[in-house]
């Protein structure tokens, strides 16, 4: 008790002022915090979205054997959806989402097998140190045999996935992103985040470590590329690769959840600039290394490119990175933001469709661990939303971690996901692993809140107080027993649903459901939104149709936020209704009438922004039905 | 066998170590605290050294606990408190996976007191923990970081001598853990360096 008596006494003291909204933490009457454990039939928790289907795995991966055949990350493209496992990869058949079918099932040892999908080729990472060139099982004998990089299939037949092409890469692929090339469709770019050491060069040759970042002959301290022509997967290789870490190793910059400054080493601290710091040396010498040491990143977790802003977000460690990827072979570094005081496990970004917002998720504790307990630092595991500037510079603003205190049993922490396209708000679907699903909205970058969630009790029982589980409770072979690791890998909106990768129990499908916090209208103007293809670290630009729900969506948020005068809202309401029974050019005509009175509302209103927008949106709609 | 090569800039801590890190876990006599020798079945998909390994990191974090939780009472300065807080926070949930994937095994499950009977590589000696013990404020901080700094190195080798050791670091779970022993504590070190760095000079 002491220890959180404390942490509470360090918060109070040291949340900086200008960040007005930090999260009070965690609610204790929320109910997904006393749900009833069990992997099948376990205690269920929803608000504002509701479970559509649940399919298990299949059979060929529904063996307990602790990470060895979890699910892993999802790709979507037309009606399948392609859900990653440790041991393969399931294609599933999305055509009705309340009845996923299994096209195929592969076996392919791949951990952790993080899927993209680009066209008919389906990209998949390896990293661990038992994936075999020939996808077998029995682990690596010989080093020739070791793959880890990125595997190409093709996946024409999706009922008979062909693996085509292993590029090994030197520090194997923990994540990949897709980057497609500007100027030739035929083209696109992997971008390979890898966290191991290098391999010897006995196993791949020109690969080497090093502590210089500076070093271009060093495997570490760069983002590995790919260059892939999607007419000839088989021809893909490794180029240059980028070399983002220079020269990274700046102080920590803390906005929240900060330890205060240290009176006695304040003097010491002064005058750090931009310039690399001359403590490096004291540092060098006190750890005894000589030649140069960097204390900054060397590799990143994952990054999330937005290609048509030519733009990457980097998760790396204490960094977030951006960078200008208007050209994908010659990557530039445009700013970093680290915070060392609380972040060493940044894993994924994500942009706001704006591109003036960034989420950088911390993945404290590996995924493994249960970080969202009662009594966990409430400061690290969640999500931090981070300002974008016009020069691309940015700064930290509200954090978000899960407003739920989950148990022992339950691994938790932020993960992987994904934009849902709501217009004129910010809304984050992810996952937490056992902490289940939930929806951020960080529309206003100070103040990131939950508006919906679903979660699962955790998949093993609570654990008797003091007594551990002999050897002869456990399933022979290592079977189930304590410590079964599940959850959602990640979840995303994807043509009108929410689909969640559950690692141990098979894949979820969500729907959002109407709310005070979330319209019928806003709901409707998503599921408008329709993509062939989507990888959630390549992400797409959203464009909404002109639609009477568009419209209606940005009134809605009008009422919800009190951002019009409700006389005004309720007018346009009804304005809108009338041009609605109408078609043709007499809609137009009424719709242009509406837009030149919500013009008049602009300088009036609390949210003349908004306001603004929704005129633009009612013309659109005017153009539009003509 | 993916045989990782140290990263250089620690592997000078071996040499101040001065020890393998699985030498004194193995070698010592452990019959007297259940641990006798690390038989691995026919057919099983890990080896002797992931054994050794779960086990011995087990006692490594253990230690680390331990020094974590002296920083409130030796006047540790607010960043070194958090950090400290931290490395507990985090360790603790990594040495029950380390448990339940040796219990899930069969094989012996050290507790965290054997930190007390096994040193790793990077592990403080008992004279280095009095000192530690001994240090008060900035001094403190200064021991710690610089002590925690070397506990780290030393559990970064400790992975590199598993992927080295044939056929180890395979195993899904042992991988996955291992790897993220290396981002953890690589990332940590780096912390620790830019924290150490701005301490007022001696």
């Amino acid at each position: 008790m002491r220890v959180v008596r404390n942490l509470f006494l360090l918060l109070a003291t040291c949340v900086a002022p200008t960040l007005a909204s930090a999260q009070t933490y965690p609610s204790k009457t929320d109910p997904r915090s006393t749900l009833k454990s069990g992997r099948f039939d376990a205690g269920v928790a929803a608000s504002n979205m509701r479970l559509v289907s649940f399919s298990k795995k299949p059979a060929q991966f529904d063996s307990a054997r602790g990470l060895t055949f979890v699910n892993s990350d999802l790709a979507f493209g037309t009606h399948y959806a392609y859900q990653a496992n440790f041991a393969g990869f399931t294609i599933w058949d999305i055509t009705d989402p309340a009845k996923p079918v299994v096209a195929s099932v592969v076996r392919c040892i791949t951990s952790q097998g993080d899927p993209s999908i680009v066209g008919n080729l389906l990209f998949i990472s390896a990293e661990g140190a038992g994936n075999r060139v020939d996808c077998g099982d029995g682990g690596v004998q010989d080093p020739k045999d070791h793959f880890a990089g990125v595997r190409i299939f093709d996946v024409t037949n999706p009922k008979a996935p062909k693996l085509v092409k292993n590029v090994q890469t030197c520090k194997g692929s923990h994540t990949h992103t897709v980057v497609p090339s500007p100027k030739d469709p035929n083209i696109v770019y992997i971008y390979v985040s890898g966290q191991q050491a290098a391999r010897p060069e006995t196993e791949l040759a020109g690969c080497r470590n090093g502590t210089d970042p500076a070093d271009p002959t060093n495997s570490m301290y760069q983002l590995d590329i790919i260059k892939v022509a999607l007419d000839q997967p088989e021809r893909a290789a490794v180029i240059p690769g980028a070399r983002i870490f220079t020269g990274l190793d700046g102080g920590g910059e803390c906005k929240q959840f900060c330890a205060p400054v240290d009176p006695r080493r304040a003097a010491a601290g002064r005058g750090r600039g931009g310039a690399p710091a001359p403590s490096n040396a004291a540092v060098a010498a006190t750890a005894a290394v000589e030649g140069p040491v960097s204390t900054g990143p060397r590799n990143c977790h994952d990054v999330t490119a937005y290609p048509s802003l030519g733009l990457l977000a980097a998760s790396c460690s204490t960094h977030s990175i951006v960078v200008d990827i208007s050209n994908p072979e010659k990557p530039v570094r445009l700013d970093a933001l680290t915070d060392t005081n609380n972040f060493q496990g940044r894993h994924t970004a994500a942009f706001s469709n704006d591109g003036k917002k960034l989420i950088q998720t911390d993945e404290w504790g590996g995924g493994t661990g249960p970080m969202c307990q009662a009594s966990s630092m409430i400061e690290l595991g969640g999500n931090t939303i981070i300002a974008l500037d016009a020069k691309k510079k940015q700064s930290q603003k509200a954090y978000f971690k899960l407003p739920s205190a989950q148990s022992a049993e339950e691994n938790c922490v932020s993960h992987n996901g994904g934009i849902i396209p709501v217009p004129g708000r910010d809304l984050y679907v992810q996952g937490w692993y056992q902490g289940g699903v939930d929806v951020m909205d960080f529309t206003d970058e100070n103040n990131a809140f939950e508006i919906a969630y679903f979660d699962r009790g955790s998949i093993d029982p609570p654990a008797a107080v003091d007594v551990p589980i002999p050897p002869s409770a456990v399933e022979a072979g290592g079977g189930r027993g304590r410590g079964t690791i599940g959850g959602s890998w990640g979840a995303y909106y994807w043509n009108g649903y929410i689909y969640s990768s559950e690692l141990d129990r098979g894949l979820d499908v969500y729907e959002l459901t109407p709310s005070a916090q979330l319209s019928a209208n806003e709901i409707a103007a998503a599921k408008l939104v329709v993509f062939t293809q989507y990888n959630p670290q390549s992400q797409p630009r959203i464009t909404w149709p002109a639609a009477f729900v568009v419209v209606r969506s940005y009134l809605d948020q009008l009422v919800r936020g009190n951002g019009l005068a409700p006389d005004r809202t309720g007018a346009i309401s009804a304005a809108l209704d009338a041009a609605e029974m109408k078609s043709g050019a007499a809609r137009a005509a009424a719709l242009n009438a509406i837009a030149r009175q919500v013009d008049g509302d602009v300088k009036s209103a609390r949210d003349g922004a908004r306001v603004r927008t929704m005129a633009g949106e009612i013309r659109r709609l005017a153009a539009a039905s003509k | 066998m993916l045989a990782q090569r140290p990263i250089l800039a620690f592997a000078v801590f071996t040499l101040l170590a001065g020890v393998p890190s699985f030498a004194s876990a193995q070698g010592h006599d452990m019959h007297g605290m259940g641990m006798g020798e690390i038989v691995v079945p026919k057919g099983a998909r890990y080896t002797k050294a992931d054994v050794g390994f779960m086990q011995g990191m087990i006692a490594h974090h253990a230690q680390a606990i331990v020094m974590s939780r002296m920083a409130e009472a030796h006047g540790a300065s607010p960043q070194v408190l958090k950090l400290s807080r931290k490395i507990d926070q985090s360790q603790v949930p990594e040495i029950i996976i380390m448990q339940q994937w040796l219990r899930r095994h069969q094989q012996f499950a050290p507790d965290t007191s054997s930190w007390r009977h096994m040193r790793m590589t990077g592990m403080l000696t008992d004279a280095q923990l009095k000192e530690l013990d001994a240090a008060k404020g900035v001094d403190f901080d200064r021991a710690f970081l610089t002590m925690m700094i070397e506990h780290h190195a030393g559990a970064l080798v400790m992975v590199e001598d598993l992927f080295k050791s044939p056929g180890a670091g395979q195993e899904v779970d042992v991988s996955v853990f291992a790897n993220d022993v290396v981002t953890v504590q690589t990332s940590e070190i780096g912390i620790m360096r830019r924290l150490l760095s701005q301490l007022p000079k001696k």
